[in-house]
């Protein structure tokens, strides 16, 4: 079951870096270009050109690629083991409806909320000497988010029983926004874009960054949704008298017990 | 029909089978550092910390980093 639900994250994990890529492509890509061109002409006179380690080429093609798919797939199996730990614990919600509220969890918890903090920067901004404290603040940013998201899916279903799914849902959502403003209360900024770097060009790349993750963490929530409805499917009923197919062990959704439940909101 | 409620019901769901936390944990355990260190290595890897030496791997997913959010340079 698990096995079954993690290749399938992966496998979706590719084909939503395949479509991120298509995105970053045709948005991200300009705007990469033109923060470097402000870069190249604002470097100091005579000083020494940075060896070009990797081409541009490379970079924003098989490279871009590269560290795309490798990120789709880490999210996808992620996000299935998430979904495996999700499935049937969320009150009485269809696969797909799971896998949309996970997926719109990892999207908030791994990108959205730290990015509120710390937004991405094109190349160009952000100071060299700064970067391990960045690195740092962002990596926890985003921890603080993911604890926060998941704090909130638990408090959920605790209150759920004394206020009802739907009032619960709002009760631990603006919990977690008091302890996200809270910490990024706590947390120092990070200013440091050059003088004279282009507001349109900071706004769009940051756009087009949003557009990329959105795309792909909406393509793992859907596409993996619909293929564990499916999956899900009771087999197809025979015709009476016809030989009885045994069906898949753990796969049919059989309600155990026979009563239905209630759906709860 | 026995159960036309069933059948003009397909709001209701049967509901999805839950996963024991036990089966899970060795799963989400492996799957968890797995990911980590793939996601290391495409948000981090030779910016902050640098296990391999010098800067092809930082170069190579350059504009991965910059677009999916992480901290770059």
């Amino acid at each position: 079951m698990v096995r079954t639900l993690l290749i399938r994250g992966m496998l979706v994990g590719v084909a939503a870096a395949v479509l991120a890529f298509v995105v970053a492509k045709v948005f991200g890509e300009s705007q990469v270009g033109l923060a470097i061109a402000f870069e190249a002409a604002h470097e100091a006179p005579g000083a020494p050109a940075e060896p070009e380690v990797v081409s541009r080429t490379v970079q924003s093609t098989i490279g871009l690629f590269t560290g795309l798919l490798a990120f789709g797939v880490a999210v996808g199996g992620l996000f299935s083991l998430a979904y495996a730990v999700a499935q049937g614990r969320l009150g009485a919600l269809r696969a797909r409806t799971t896998a949309g509220l996970v997926a719109l969890a990892g999207f908030a918890g791994m990108y959205l909320l730290p990015s509120l903090k710390y937004p991405a920067n094109p190349p160009a901004v952000g100071n060299p000497d700064t970067i391990a404290d960045r690195t740092s603040l962002y990596f926890a940013a985003m921890l603080i988010a993911l604890a926060v998201v998941a704090g909130g899916f638990v408090a959920a279903r605790r209150l759920a029983p004394r206020f009802g799914s739907w009032d619960a849902a709002l009760l631990a959502l603006a919990g977690g926004l008091v302890v996200i403003g809270l910490a990024y209360y706590a947390l120092p900024a990070a200013d440091e874009t050059p003088e004279g770097f282009p507001a349109d060009v900071l706004w769009r790349f940051r756009v087009d960054s949003l557009a990329i993750q959105a795309t792909l963490w909406a393509t793992v929530g859907l596409l993996f949704g619909a293929l564990t409805e499916r999956a899900n499917r009771p087999a197809p009923v025979r015709a009476p008298g016809a030989t009885p197919v045994s069906t898949l062990v753990g796969e049919a959704p059989t309600a155990p017990g026979g009563s239905p439940v209630a759906t709860g909101a | 029909m026995a159960h036309p409620g069933v059948l003009d019901a397909p709001a209701a769901p049967a509901p999805l089978p839950t996963i024991p936390l036990s089966e899970l944990a060795p799963f989400a355990l492996f799957g968890s550092l797995l990911a980590l260190v793939l996601l290391y290595f495409v948000g981090a890897e030779q910016g902050a910390v640098s296990l391999v030496a010098g800067s092809n791997v930082h170069e190579f997913v350059h504009d991965a980093r910059h677009l999916l959010g992480f901290p770059c340079h």
